[in-house]
């Protein structure tokens, strides 16, 4: 077997003994490596693998880091319960920057490289929007927690779901009808200027002239800004309500600077809790915000309200009755979205279960198990109230938090339905093809 | 609003802006002035400062004018030590190439940015302007803070002056500006001068982001806006000219400041690009600058 060139000489081509020895103990630790007999052992015992893509970094920063938390709290709770389908969840971090292209390929890597069986947890609409090509691409079911429209307007694809926040464009029908009674009947708007905002920008004003009430004037604020006060001139003398939704790191200088350009001396504010969220309402400088009134998703403050559910809640993701981490009284947390993860963690237990869903073979099941979910109760699964879901838009519809603020803390008053929220499906996810 | 209060408020702005460019982009013309070197790390430097002011004023407990007034101080020296060991590490190893120190800076740049987000965290946090006293014109409100970064920055900008035109050191530099190796003949020792004006044109940059981050917060990724306008001032005015680079910046940061408060911050930013490619276009040398020799 020996030719000229020697290409069958084994001692030629520099393959010795103990180089033959070197790579059997490699193939030997491989198979006694953590992890490689369990997988190939038996799928049932392995963990569910939940892609997390969270805003480590960017302009998001402040929300991914509770939004890790509250995962991490949500990812114990059900582990100590027994798993999903008897197998324990884990979940699998990776930062997208808060930027949409990086996010696309945080989804690329978990389908590719983790082989996670969901990714699950992005908020900033503008990377939900950008990575929801590349989860209906990779088939990857894609439950975000991100309050746009963007799901349930039915321009996404069938593998994107949000079954644990409701969207802007409800939450906005729903507390038009008390804006125009409690607030004024002339709003001005002060949005981010990307995709979220948007959601404010095209829906409030129909919402409004429902209720007989008008937008008079709409001001649009790019996400990176961080001089706010050269806007305040276009708001319109005649204001009677500032409506403002900000995002970005640099919520508390916009908020600090209407209030030195307005004083005490000013219109009503109705504001989304966005424009402070993860921001200390007594910082100095806001003491003009007193009185005025936040959109809250899930109450930052406690309340003496608050069900026993949601009392477990808070005590589970470590927030105290001012809803900042216990411990850190500086570290004010994004209570009012962050509540979302937990929720939907729930609900994709549940469509898992419902499904009897063993891996990624069945993502196809898992869609259509979350599609015939319809209604989610109150409870310590669902802290921050009822909720029902449309299968068709892939949306949840719950109830919406007023609050006002009073001696340095938000106090809830008024609580919307869930009925106040509803409104007709734009489309159909569940005709496009899985 | 009527037109007069809305003019004062946009020029009000302007006047900000400007003053905190002239500082910054000061720093970015000397070092490129004296030394050749594009600095790309300059806005790095500008959010250390920023970012240690941060840091200096939530240690110091008390009253937030003593925070602040210590990292005015601390702040500035931190990042002119760090600069120069930066200088001596990288630049000087170079030998000032133009084009390898741009890529080195670049460098500087990403790691600078990077530790600050290993170590700072991703969060934007505020500090206590040292005192919030609030000016009621009688059409608005005006920060009192932000005025006085105005008269901040100007003594700042007429004490470089003086360093430069009036003493020693700045003789030295200007030899050095004009013709390194004749002043190096003269025994000037050019290389502890690079050393230094490198140090200096961070320090100015982390002097002016000492003097905003009461009103913008502290976050790892601010350098960038002002490393932009900084070029665009510096293109503008000339670059080497310490006097082209306050009109430059004067004139960048009220235009940005009126424009944006009447049309569209995007129309400011469009038009001071147009600006600069029309300077580029006619006088490649800047308003104030001469030709190179």
């Amino acid at each position: 077997m020996t030719d000229k060139n020697g290409f069958f000489d084994l001692s030629k081509t520099g393959l010795t003994r103990r180089t033959a020895l070197k790579g059997l103990a490699a193939g030997a630790g491989l198979a006694v490596a953590p992890g490689f007999v369990r997988y190939s052992q038996a799928q049932s015992s392995a963990p569910i693998k939940i892609g997390f893509q969270s805003h480590r970094t960017g302009i998001g920063a402040a929300y991914g880091r509770w939004y890790e938390r509250t995962t991490a709290a949500a990812v114990k709770a059900i582990n100590e319960a027994g798993g999903i389908n008897g197998r324990p969840v884990e979940v699998i971090i990776e930062d997208d920057g808060t930027d949409p292209g990086r996010g696309a390929e945080v989804v690329g890597k978990f389908a590719t490289q983790h082989k996670t069986d969901i990714v699950f947890g992005t908020l900033f609409s503008h990377v939900v929007i950008g990575s929801a090509p590349a989860a209906g691409e990779a088939k990857m079911p894609y439950f975000v927690v991100s309050e746009g429209h963007h799901v349930a307007s039915t321009k996404l694809n069938r593998y994107v779901f949000q079954p644990g926040i409701t969207d802007v464009k409800s939450q906005i029908q729903a507390m038009a009808p008390w804006i125009a009674a409690n607030a004024g009947k002339k709003v001005t708007q002060i949005f981010p200027d990307f995709a979220f905002g948007y959601d404010h920008r095209d829906y409030l004003p129909p919402a409004l002239k429902a209720q007989g009430a008008e937008v008079i004037a709409q001001i649009a604020i790019p996400p990176t800004e961080s001089s706010f006060t050269k806007y305040f001139p276009q708001i319109p003398a005649e204001t009677e309500v500032i409506y403002h939704v900000m995002v970005g790191p640099a919520v508390l200088t916009f908020v600090k600077e209407l209030g030195e350009f307005y004083g005490s001396n000013r219109p009503q504010l109705f504001g989304f809790i966005d424009s402070l969220e993860a921001t200390d309402i007594n910082s100095p400088g806001l003491e003009f915000l007193d009185g005025s009134h936040f959109w809250e998703g899930s109450p930052r403050y406690a309340q003496p309200s608050d069900s026993a559910a949601q009392k477990a809640y808070r005590a589970a993701v470590g927030i105290d009755d001012n809803g900042a981490a216990v411990g850190d009284p500086k570290d004010v947390s994004t209570a009012a979205h962050m509540f979302g993860c937990w929720e939907t963690l729930y609900v994709v237990k549940k469509a898992m279960e419902d499904a009897g869903y063993k891996g990624p073979e069945d993502r196809a099941k898992l869609v259509e198990a979350t599609e015939a979910l319809t209604e989610f109760a109150e409870g310590p699964e669902h802290p921050q109230g009822p909720k029902t879901f449309n299968g068709k838009i892939h949306q949840c519809f719950g109830i919406q938090n007023i609050s006002k603020v009073e001696g340095g803390r938000l106090n809830v008053v008024h609580k919307t339905k869930i009925e106040d929220g509803l409104y007709e499906p734009e489309g159909d996810y569940t005709s496009q093809a899985l | 609003m009527h037109f007069g209060p809305h003019l004062l408020l946009a020029a009000l702005e302007g006047l900000v802006t400007s003053a905190v460019l002239a500082l910054t982009a000061l720093g970015l013309s000397l070092v490129f002035g004296v030394m050749r070197v594009v600095n790309v790390a300059h806005g790095e430097f500008f959010m250390l400062g920023a970012v240690l002011a941060w840091a200096i004023s939530t240690a110091i407990s008390g009253h937030p004018a003593l925070g602040f007034l210590t990292a005015l101080v601390l702040a500035p020296l931190i990042v002119g030590l760090i600069a120069l060991v930066a200088e001596r590490l990288v630049l000087r190893r170079l030998n000032y190439n133009p084009e390898a120190t741009i890529v080195a800076t670049i460098g500087m740049l990403y790691i600078i940015q990077q530790l600050a987000l290993t170590f700072y965290g991703p969060e934007a946090r505020p500090v206590e302007p040292p005192f919030s006293h609030r000016i009621l014109l009688p059409w608005f409100g005006y920060s009192g803070y932000k005025l006085s970064i105005i008269a901040a920055s100007a003594l700042l900008l007429l004490a470089t002056w003086f360093v430069l035109t009036r003493t020693k050191i700045g003789l030295v530099m200007r030899a050095t500006q004009y013709d390194s190796e004749t002043a190096q003949a003269f025994g000037i020792p050019v290389d502890r001068v690079y050393a230094g004006v490198f140090a200096l044109g961070a320090m100015l940059a982390a002097v002016a982001a000492v003097l905003i981050v009461p009103i913008s917060q502290a976050h790892y990724l601010m350098g960038q806006d002002p490393l932009l306008l900084s070029f665009i001032v510096v293109i503008i005015g000339g670059l080497g000219s310490l006097r082209g680079t306050v009109v430059a910046a004067v004139l960048i940061g009220l235009s940005d400041g009126i424009i944006s408060v009447f049309f569209s911050p995007t129309l400011a930013k469009i038009i001071a690009t147009m600006l600069v490619a029309m300077v580029l276009v006619f006088r490649p040398h800047g308003l104030f600058g001469t030709a190179s020799r």
